[in-house]
């Protein structure tokens, strides 16, 4: 199970952050910091996944941008990493030729993309549908 | 693609202002969270965020109570809310207005409303309630797209509770033609089924349509629900493999649309999905099983691609193939797979593989040998996470040949290792293998030293508890108990002559506790020597009062001698004025007996540890004080440990009919417990540690209740380990110890010493790989040979319950239950063979079907002394009626056969032996027989036996270890059950252990009986109901359907459920009915019901939080299946 997705920055501030258990906001903060430390104290060449407490932590580093997602020990690491490809996939997709940084449509993204704590849509174009839906009746 | 995102944050500030994003993010409001997200950006200190934060927040507060706000500017404020949250700064002003914005805002304004929400509130947060008119006037939309947002948000979020008000409307999207409103539909099914599950009972065969739906995104989102379920109940869906076979088949060929491929692989983590299924669906089954062979075989090859998800599937696949019932060629080829993973240089693909192996060592541990030198390597590798793994691989295959370089390299690993929570972890593993397989003495005490050290207060509890057990229980032979013993006193006594200021709290005490007990088998240590190193302690600063506690009770069993007694008296003068009132009373202790050094003697003999303390588990001696409260209205003190103990007194001593005494236990549980809590603590109070009480009880009395009382609370400061140079492992150097089977150790190297690091390597390898070949017996982890153990705790039996039985044999009741105790075994050895274990268990809905009905034809009319056999004749009768399939001719033990029971069913078997077990169910408890046959060629030996359940109390009916059993014949175990934690089907697990032909084999099964088996009526009068139905406090309503083809549907519904479930039905009065049940203890349920039209209102309460819903489930079905 996913416990949380972090996308963070090299100077460790939080550019998004979802939770899929109950955190605490005072504990977050906390915790975050943890996580990214974790995460920028290791080099290219170590695995990509880390132990934090009782879960792991996969990331995966896209220039100066770092997602990071806590997950259970059962949930297969690899398949989270690959994951957190598609989604930037996505981001990708969307945000097209000039980026902007959409708090609140990256997580419409999100919420199509992981919900519980489980993957529950993978498929690219399905998971943008509701957001291009939403944009279009907006613009017209 | 990595530049594109790059740009999207280190380019954030610059781009903010270029909006061409094709949506209304326009400038003007888009420009206000990208100041405040620059401007945050550019701080420097912490201090300077939460100053500009605050500030933020307060105009923010502003803003949004204004009234001219218009909605578009409420949901550029919301995200901005929305930022400062993330960061940590709670805006709690705006959740009553992000209901607003989903309320009353235009699709995006009202998409970011729900995001909002969902964001800024938990699950049980009281503003959610606010939502749910707005969500239901979203699902009436005809607008798609709030359709489908209120869907999205309802299968994140939605207040229990009101499942009810939206149930229809969502079930009514599973028809909907777009398959993006039935996906979410379905999606917002499983978030009710996850949070109230028997809110969706009734929509099951809807499930299976959105399983079959033509859409495949709709048939993935209904996975979810199914994974859930399968893993709740496997039984109940084993019908449906042949399809998840059938969908996975059709993924794997690539059936799927292009758009579902990710890297030109198809749907992979639908894939994933569903080998999760299907290796739940066929553990321990090898009729599904052998459906998946081909397709597990296919995904296999078809997994050639070079990418990270192929191998994410593939890691899946080798999984569910080892999970699975085994097939041979599979193995083989997911054994390869596994070693390109491990050999592989790709870093996260080691990973994978090493965490692999881990898995299926467990069932294969020769892989392991397989791949002794990669893991070798991975023991030196530089990330430290490839080493954790790598330490977990050899905690697996732990033997006792190999424990000493194992527990090494993991203290090697502990002494760099800066998590705290991978050092409680692994020095919890240490423990745990050193206990179990420590070679000799002194290595044991040195790792358990080091364990304490490293360890520190973090520790966790029952590392020392079982620890000091083991000292104190002591091994099979008593030479070796002194021994052990004496190597720690020595090994003590030299650590507190050391540092002592580094030394843990927890490790001090049971320093305290083993010099207190064992530092006279030392003939030529002086206590007077002891005591003073024992008040040094005292002296110490950091010294925690339990600790100091520790201390005093050491001193008080040491303190003979005028110089000891002198000690003894200033630490008294010390502490005697205590503000610590458990110190205060050790320190009145200790100066009441170093004064008086007859009563010492008489309380404190020496007892030599062979013999066992006596013990008055039951505390018998206050019987005189708690009859005297009883009768003065007390509730008796039931501590958890002691049910048990109770259930058998009960028994043994009830001459009364049944239904009188149930009353009065009921009453004692709860409601007197309530109306005189005083009374309660009292008794409770004198239980626990009073001196006055042990001081007039017996010695050994004394002895206890201070050991007992001391155990249990935690948390000290964090202490550094002094003992590094002390401790280092050392290979045993004297291989004289008779460790069982073929191991030398004389080939166990200390890796370091070896100049040639390949050399080096080679060796490690040997030492750790050790007993792992086919010719060498092989030790898992808790399978271990009993007989190579070296430290083996003696098997303590549950003495007191055992002789309580004997005492009350005058009731015919309790004499049953003595022949249970014996270790049956049926005298013909051909009706064993009779058995067939082709046929799969029968489904569950059958097996459940048949316990109801035998549990009616159980439920005691008052119960005479000899009612059981009355019943029995009964049932006997109205089983030979029945069907029966093969597995029924393993006969019960013949004083259970007459009993209610359930089927007999097959837990799992191999070519040596057969597991089938049934359970039985008696007026006031549950017995699990599991019966073992032997069906090889040679005797089966050193039989382990362990049962285990989560939400059950597993306790073996049965004193003597299981014996051999000879070729072809069987043995029958038997377990008492008793209710944990109610749920709505219990699981019992199990593994059982054994040596045939001098080869180690171990089989795991589990066993799954449903809450009803334990449901029997509970007999009260209205009164009763009235005073206890105000007593109890966790409640759960439901409309029920109502049986209606009868008269009165009232009685009939009732009657139905009388007669399934085993409910006693109290009154009926017009349109309302009451009725009571209870589980075997005395855990009452009560359940008020009501006619509503055409439904009937059910309220249930109980003193047990999680009984009403459990119970729920199983009226519904009841229910529904009529």
């Amino acid at each position: 199970m996913i416990r949380f997705l972090l996308m963070v920055n090299r100077q460790g501030q939080t550019r998004l952050s979802r939770y899929y258990t109950d955190v605490e906001l005072k504990l977050r903060q906390n915790l975050e910091t943890e996580v990214v430390q974790r995460c920028l104290s290791r080099s290219k060449e170590q695995c990509s996944f880390v132990e934090y407490q009782d879960y792991k932590l996969v990331y995966r580093q896209y220039a100066a941008l770092y997602i990071v997602v806590g997950v259970t020990d059962d949930e297969n690491e690899l398949s989270i990493f690959e994951m957190i490809h598609n989604f930037v996939e996505i981001l990708d997709k969307y945000f097209s030729r000039v980026i902007m940084f959409n708090l609140d449509r990256v997580h419409i993204i999100l919420d199509e993309m992981i919900q519980n704590g489980h993957i529950v849509e993978t498929n690219k174009s399905r998971i943008l549908a509701p957001i291009t839906a939403i944009d279009k009746i907006c613009d017209g | 693609m990595s530049d594109v995102v790059e740009k999207t944050l280190t380019a954030l500030p610059s781009l903010l202002s270029l909006d061409s994003q094709p949506g209304s993010a326009k400038l003007s409001s888009s420009s206000k969270l990208g100041a405040l997200i620059r401007g945050i950006t550019e701080l420097t200190s912490k201090h300077e965020e939460e100053k500009l934060v605050q500030h933020e927040l307060a105009s923010l507060k502003d803003q949004v109570s204004s009234p001219n706000i218009s909605m578009r500017q409420m949901k550029e404020a919301m995200v901005r809310a929305i930022y400062c949250e993330m960061l940590g700064y709670e805006a709690s002003f705006s959740y009553i207005h992000a209901i607003k914005l989903a309320q009353q805002g235009s699709i995006l304004d009202k998409r970011v409303g729900y995001l909002a929400v969902c964001l800024f509130l938990n699950e049980n947060h009281e503003l959610l309630l606010l939502l749910v008119n707005t969500v239901l006037k979203d699902l009436q939309s005809t607008n798609l797209i709030e359709v489908c947002m209120a869907l999205t948000v309802v299968s994140q979020m939605f207040p229990k509770d009101m499942i009810p008000a939206i149930l229809p409307l969502v079930e009514e999207k599973l028809n909907h033609s777009k398959e993006i409103i039935r996906r979410k539909a379905v999606l917002a099914l499983y978030k009710f089924y996850l949070i109230a599950p028997n809110q969706v009972q009734h929509i099951h065969n809807k499930f299976r349509k959105a399983l079959c739906d033509k859409d495949p995104g709709v048939m993935f989102a209904s996975l979810h629900i199914y994974l859930q379920m399968i893993k709740d109940n496997p039984e109940g869906y084993k019908d449906l493999t042949a399809s998840f076979v059938t969908i996975l088949k059709q993924v794997v060929s690539g059936k799927l649309p292009m758009d579902f491929n990710y890297h030109s692989v198809p749907a992979p983590w639908l894939q994933i999905q569903l080998l999760r299924i299907l290796s739940i669906l066929g553990k321990n089954d090898q009729m599904s099983s052998e459906i998946m062979y081909d397709v597990l075989d296919e995904s296999l090859k078809r997994a050639e691609i070079n990418h990270n998800i192929t191998y994410a599937i593939l890691y899946e696949c080798v999984k569910c193939i080892y999970t699975i019932y085994p097939n041979s060629d599979l193995l083989e080829k997911a054994a390869k797979c596994i070693g390109n993973f491990v050999i592989s240089s790709k870093i996260n693909l080691k990973y994978l593989g090493l965490k692999a192996l881990t898995f299926v060592i467990q069932q294969d541990p020769k892989l392991a040998l397989q791949h002794q030198m990669t893991i070798i390597e991975c023991l030196d590798h530089p990330d430290i996470i490839i080493k954790r793994e790598t330490l977990e691989l050899l905690f697996r295959i732990t033997n006792a040949q190999n424990v000493t370089v194992i527990v090494e390299k993991m203290l090697e690993f502990l002494h760099q290792s800066k998590d705290d929570h991978s050092t409680i972890d692994l020095v919890g593993k240490v423990a745990e293998i050193a206990e179990k397989y420590a070679p000799e003495n002194k290595w044991f005490i040195e790792t358990m030293n080091t364990v304490f050290s490293l360890g520190g207060d973090m520790i966790q509890p029952d590392i020392p508890n079982s620890f000091l057990k083991l000292l104190s229980e002591g091994f099979d032979s008593e030479e070796e108990n002194q021994k052990l013993r004496l190597f720690a006193v020595d090994s003590y006594i030299s650590l507190l002559e050391g540092e002592i200021k580094k030394l843990p709290q927890r490790f001090l005490q049971v320093i305290s506790w083993v010099l207190g007990e064992y530092s006279h088998l030392r003939t030529d240590l002086d206590s007077a020597r002891v005591i003073t190193l024992l008040a040094k302690l005292l002296d110490m600063k950091q010294m925690s009062g339990e600790t100091k506690t520790w201390v005093l009770m050491a001193m008080t069993k040491l303190c003979s001698g005028e110089s000891s007694i002198s000690i003894a008296q200033s630490v008294c003068d010390d502490y005697s004025s205590s503000m610590d009132t458990v110190l205060r009373q050790r320190a009145h202790e200790l100066q009441l007996l170093s004064q008086d050094s007859a009563l010492r003697g008489q309380l404190l003999t020496l007892h030599s540890g062979s013999e066992p303390l006596e013990v008055d588990s039951s505390l018998s001696f206050l019987d005189a004080f708690v009859s005297e409260a009883l009768a003065a209205g007390a509730a008796p003190y039931k501590p958890p440990h002691q049910r048990q103990e109770e259930l058998a007194q009960e028994k043994a001593l009830s001459l009364e009919p049944y239904e009188l005494s149930l009353p009065i236990n009921m009453s004692s549980s709860s409601l007197t417990g309530r109306q005189s809590p005083t009374l309660m603590s009292v008794s409770s109070g004198l239980s626990g540690d009073s001196t006055e009480l042990s001081l007039k009880g017996n010695t050994t009395i004394l002895k206890l209740e201070g050991v007992k009382r001391v155990w249990g609370k935690e948390g000290y400061l964090s202490r550094k380990d002094p003992l590094e140079e002390v401790i280092q492992v050392e290979n045993p150097s004297s291989p004289s110890q008779p460790t069982g089977t073929g191991g030398t150790p004389s080939d166990t190297p200390t890796p370091s010493a070896t100049p040639e690091p390949e050399h080096g390597k080679q060796q490690l390898a040997s030492s750790l790989f050790i007993g792992l070949g086919s010719q060498t017996s092989v030790f898992l982890m808790g399978k271990s040979d009993p007989t190579a153990q070296r430290i083996r705790r003696k098997v303590k039996t549950p003495n007191s319950s055992m002789a309580v039985t004997e005492r009350g044999s005058v009731s015919s009741t309790s004499s049953a239950v003595d022949n249970l105790l014996c270790n049956n075994i049926p005298e013909s050895a051909n009706m064993v063979q009779e058995v067939t274990y082709e046929t799969p268990p029968p489904y569950k809905t059958e097996l459940d079907a048949r316990l109801n009905e035998d549990l009616i034809d159980s439920t005691p009319s008052p119960v005479q002394s000899n009612g059981v056999e009355t019943t029995s004749d009964k049932t006997e009768s109205e089983i030979t009626d029945k069907p029966r399939d093969e597995c029924s001719s393993i006969s019960l033990p013949a004083k259970l056969s007459g009993l209610p029971h359930s089927e007999v069913t097959s837990l799992c078997s191999n070519q040596t032996v057969e597991l089938s077990a049934c359970h039985v169910e008696k007026h006031d408890y549950v017995l699990l027989v599991i019966f073992i046959s032997n069906s090889s060629d040679s005797d089966m030996e050193n039989i382990h036996l362990q049962v285990i359940s989560e939400q059950l109390e597993v306790s073996l009916l049965c004193e003597s270890p299981l014996q051999d059993i000879a070729k072809h014949s069987m043995a029958v175990c038997q377990y008492l059950l008793n209710v944990r934690r109610p749920v709505v089907h219990f699981e019992v697990v199990g593994m059982l252990s054994y040596q045939t032909s001098s080869e180690n084999q171990e089989v795991e099964f589990s066993y799954k009986l449903p809450l009803t088996s334990f449901v029997r009526p509970l007999e009260v009068s209205t009164e009763q109901y009235g005073t206890m139905w105000l007593a109890f406090s966790n409640d759960t309503k439901q409309n029920l359907a109502l049986v209606t083809d009868g008269q009165d549907p009232l009685t009939d519904t009732l009657d139905l459920l009388k007669k399934k479930l085993g409910l006693h039905v109290v009154e009926i009065i017009g349109v309302e009915g009451i009725v009571a049940c209870r589980l075997v203890q005395d855990q009452p349920c009560l359940l008020h019901c009501r006619v509503h039209g055409r439904t009937l209102a059910v309220w249930l309460r109980s003193p047990i939080p999680e009984l009403p819903d459990c119970l729920l489930y199983h009226c519904q079905r009841v229910l529904e299946e009529t």
